[in-house]
Formats: C-alpha cells, structure tokens, sequence
C-alpha cells in the first residue's frame, strides 16, 4: 500500500524590532524575568496598545520578500482563552484581513529539482508570556518579558508531502527572514517555532483527518516528529482505527508527542474585531518603497556566486543561504583574493569546527580577515595547507593572529630551491635501489612510484618543504636520470 | 437566533465564571432580547457596501520603534498576590 503524507506549517517568527508589538518596553532577550513587561504587557486596566511601525515594515518586507500581496488594509482581532502567560486573556492578532496575502516560496529537493510551496497567508499577532513549570511550593511562576513581543505568522499551504520537504521549506524561510533583517533566526532562543499539520491517505483518495503538532523549535524536533505521526497515523488506520483531529504537544526532552487533554484542546476562541485599534492603512507607495529597500536575497545572492566567484551549485548554496555566512565568505575571499580556496575554508575547515563546537558563525572565534590572512600565507606559499589546518586550529583556540602563530611555531614551509634541491639529491643518492625500480619501471607506473621518494624528503624537511615545488625538482631529477 | 441554558452554562465556562440557575435563566432573557435586535440588524441588505470599522474613518496611528519603558517590575509586583525570583506565581497550570 503507498501511503502518501501531506504536510503544512505555521511558523511562528519573532521580528526584530526593539520594542514590543503594542508597547515601549524593549524586546531584548535575556533580562531579567519581567523587568522588560510593562503596563500594557500586564494588561492593566487602562492601558491601551499602539502599534509599532517597524513591525508593519518588517511584516511588509517578508511579504514583497515572497511576491505576496500585501493587504492594504490589515486588522486585528481578538483571540480569546485563558493561559496566566496571557494577561489579557486574549491574544491580539489577525484573523479576517492579514497583512500579507498569497504568495510562494521555492524550495530545492536533494535531487537537485525544485518544488513551489504556496503561502496562505502571513500575519502579525504577539508572542505570549513563559511560564515555568519547576518547583515553586506547588506553583507555576510567569515571566511576561516576551508578552507582546511582535511575531508574523506564516501559514502555508499543505503543499509538502515528506518531513524532508517540510524541512527544506523551514530551512528555506528562516535564510530568507534572517537575510532581509526581520528576525535574528536565533533557534534556541524561540525566534522561529514551527506548528506541523500532518495527514495521509492513499494515493489519489481524498485528504486524510489532520493533526497539529505545536511548538517545535528546531529542524530536527521538527523531522523527528513528522516522520513519527506519520508512521502512528498509518498504523492506526492499518489496524482498522481512525485518526482524530487533534493537537499534539511534542517534548524535545523525551522525543515524544502526546495529545492534548481533550479539556486543554475544548477551545472556542471566539474571535471578534479588536475594538482597540482601528484598521491599519498602507499604500502602494509605502509598498513600493519597502520593495526597493529589500536587500539582496538569498537566491539571487546563489546565482551571483556561481557567476561572479565561479564557485559550485553546491557550494553557492551552502555559502549564500545563510546571510551571515555569506557575508563571512565575502569578506574572507575579497581580503584573500582567492575566492575558491576561500570557499573551500568557509565550507570546510571553518564549517567543521563550528559544527562541533556547536557555535553560530556569528560568535565564530576566528574573524573572517583573520582567515583571509591564513589563506594568503597559503597563496604566498609560506606554508602548506596542512601546516594551515595546524595554524588554524591554534587560531581558533585564540592564540593569535596567524603570522604569530607561524613564527612562534616555526611552521614556515621551505621554498627556498637551492634547499629543496639539496634533500631532492640527498634522498635520490640514498635510495639506489628505488631509483633503479623507477628507471626500469613502465612509464605509465613511475608517478606512483613518486610516492616514496616524496615522503623521505618530506620526512627529511621535517615536513616543511613545499611539496609542489618538491614534486617538480624530483621529476626533474628522477627524468634526468633515465 | 436564540440561544438556550445550556449555550449560558458553555459562554460561562470559557469566560471562566460561575453563573447561578436563576442567573442562567435570567441571563439567557436578555442576551436573546438583544439577539432579537441583532437579528432586526440582519435584516438589511448590506450587498456591496463596505463594513465600517470606524464613522470617522480615521486609521490606525503608529508608534516609532523606541523604548520608552522602564523597568517598573516592584512597583508592578507589589500589588501581585504571589511573585518569587521576580516572576508572578500562579496556581500551577499543568499537572
């Protein structure tokens, strides 16, 4: 039986603004539990939002970012339920006129095609408070520092049919927010929590009953989930069971979902117009004016790579999604001068270490004109790119800039020919028998007989000899012999 | 439209009160009188005319992107029944 599996998403996306969505109070992440939650966050009596222009802007900048229309006249409304993370008692948000309207994103598979996910809709709504669930003599303690922080929800259409589609799709839009400068793409922080809808049926049948997993907050919890109800709605209907529409709660510690209690799941938002504030109005011209400041996307900044640098479809992809990391990669091979071997480092050496170290190329210890430092000691061939591996390794702990470290470590490559020449002598009047193979060899077998001689001087240089310039003299020598 | 006892007890229980019988019942009058006049409201042909969310079509005033709050959070939580470690403590809201 094929089975096939449609998935749509609600990203939840904080934008980068200083201040809250309907208050002054600053969104800095990290202070001190509700230092950052004002009167308005608290829902005071009294107190009434006003809405931040900036999160206009940015909600506007994600639309033109998508080719989205853009709703010209957006409203909010009121979500009402009761959770003590929602002072109000509602959350504000905006269910009949969005700001952002239709629009797509293009996502590329592993198999090198490209598929088209279609957009709902995106909206502007506030983030609620947090509340901590640990040991307070048997209560639950609130921090309201994120109450109102100010978030678009982007809502897709069902329009992804593997976890791997789902994550492209995911990947795709946290490069793009981050690019255009509307949200800090910071994970582990929360600024991007995903919400998955998942069914199956069988091929060519009807839509299957649908359930929702809330609030994950990575890539993988993300994969890991879908791929499991998947795997527990097809069971269910292949023992003869049906799904139920619900919503599933999904806990990163134990890698498990469970549903919610059906009383948690019993709400009736009952939506209604925020009599608070009055519908917001933007014209084409401010439209216009947010398109012509979108700075350069991350496709167009992949095709600019393959052309200007020459680099692979490949590499383009993994150096321009990530804005930060492209920048790093700009820099490196403009100070270079090499952008190959700079793309080689960023995407390697670089890559690998920040992996495993699991740190953000933000917070990368090494700068991106120190690397371009160490890369030009290889271009002006003052060491080799093992002796370069070495340095950086060193750099990365912090000792220092490069040409310090070269110095104190003494790892200057010999290039000096009259040296080189010298070891090439010394090993081939060492090596009789060798040489004598190599001379009575088939042509097409001396490269690799090349081998031995080059790791005898190598071992002489006390592995500082360039080897370029090592397996040039050799040849020379060893032909002249022949 | 109208709306029954047992619609009183649901709207009671997602607004969080307690509504007594006899409040069920005398409730449950008047929200159906001003049902009635809603119904009167429907009534009349709205094809092609935009809904109005203001007489004054006045629009929405935006804020700049500033801070202009401060940290408030003592004066704030001494009115609060419970706080600990500067967070507000509630009844515990999962099990």
């Amino acid at each position: 039986m094929t089975w096939e599996t449609v998935i749509g998403l609600e990203i939840h996306t904080q934008l980068a603004t200083k201040t809250k969505i309907f208050s002054g109070a600053s969104t800095e992440f990290g202070a001190a539990p509700n230092t950052q939650a004002c009167a308005i966050d608290l829902a005071m009596p009294g107190t009434l939002p006003v809405l931040n222009a900036e999160a206009v802007r940015m909600a506007v900048m994600f639309g033109v970012a998508i080719d989205a229309e853009i709703g010209l006249i957006s409203s909010f409304d009121r979500k009402n339920y009761f959770y003590p993370d929602l002072p109000k008692g509602y959350q504000t948000t905006q269910l009949e006129r969005p700001i952002v309207l239709e629009g797509a994103v293009d996502i590329q598979l592993d198999d090198g095609s490209t598929k088209t996910v279609r957009i709902h809709h995106a909206h502007l709504e506030e983030d609620a408070g947090k509340s901590l669930h640990e040991d307070f003599h048997g209560m639950s303690g609130i921090d309201l520092n994120r109450a109102g922080t100010p978030l678009i929800e982007i809502v897709s259409e069902p329009d992804m049919n593997s976890p791997e589609e789902a994550v492209a799709f995911a990947k795709k839009l946290h490069a793009l927010v981050v690019s255009i400068g509307i949200c800090d793409g910071e994970m582990a922080q929360g600024s991007m929590r995903f919400d998955v809808n998942v069914s199956v049926r069988k091929k060519g049948e009807e839509l299957g009953t649908r359930t929702e997993t809330k609030n994950l907050n990575s890539f993988r919890f993300m994969e890991r989930a879908i791929v499991q109800e998947v795997e527990r709605q097809i069971d269910l209907i292949e023992d003869g069971g049906k799904v139920k529409q619900e919503t599933r709660l999904y806990d990163g510690d134990t890698h498990t979902a469970r549903s919610m209690r059906s009383k948690e799941e019993a709400n009736d938002y009952r939506y209604f117009p925020c009599p608070d504030l009055l519908p917001v109005e933007i014209d084409q011209a401010y439209v216009d004016a947010v398109r012509a400041s979108l700075p350069e996307l991350p496709e167009a900044r992949r095709a600019r790579f393959t052309d200007s640098y020459e680099l692979s479809a490949y590499d383009a992809g993994v150096l321009a999604d990530d804005v930060a990391t492209a920048a790093y990669f700009e820099t490196t091979a403009s100070q270079c001068g090499d952008a190959k071997l700079a793309a080689n480092w960023v995407t390697g050496e670089l890559a690998a270490r920040l992996n495993s170290d699991d740190v953000l190329i933000q917070h990368c210890p090494v700068s991106a004109e120190q690397l371009a430092a160490l890369i030009a000691r290889i271009i002006d061939k003052t060491i080799s790119n093992k002796m370069a591996r070495e340095v950086f390794g060193a750099m990365w702990e912090g000792e220092g800039e490069p040409d310090a470290i070269i110095e104190a470590r003494g790892l200057k490559q010999v290039s000096d020919s009259g040296a080189i020449e010298g070891m090439v002598d010394e090993v081939i009047a060492s090596s009789a028998k060798q040489v004598e193979n190599y001379r009575n060899a088939d042509e097409a077998k001396r490269p690799k007989m090349l081998g031995y001689f080059v790791g005898q001087i190598m071992k002489a240089s006390k592995g500082q000899a360039n080897p370029q310039q090592v397996n040039e003299v050799l040849l020379q020598k060893l032909n002249a012999l022949l | 439209m109208s709306i029954d006892r047992a619609d009183i007890e649901k709207l009671g229980e997602l607004a969080r009160i307690h509504i007594s019988d006899e409040n069920a019942q005398a409730s449950a009058k008047s929200i159906n009188e001003v049902l009635a006049l809603v119904d009167q409201l429907q009534a009349v042909d709205t094809t092609n005319i935009e809904p109005m969310a203001n007489p004054l079509g006045a629009r929405q005033r935006l804020r700049l992107d500033e801070v202009s709050e401060t940290n408030r959070r003592e004066a704030f939580q001494a009115i609060a029944p419970a706080t600990e470690d500067g967070l507000y403590l509630v009844p515990k809201v999962i099990e």
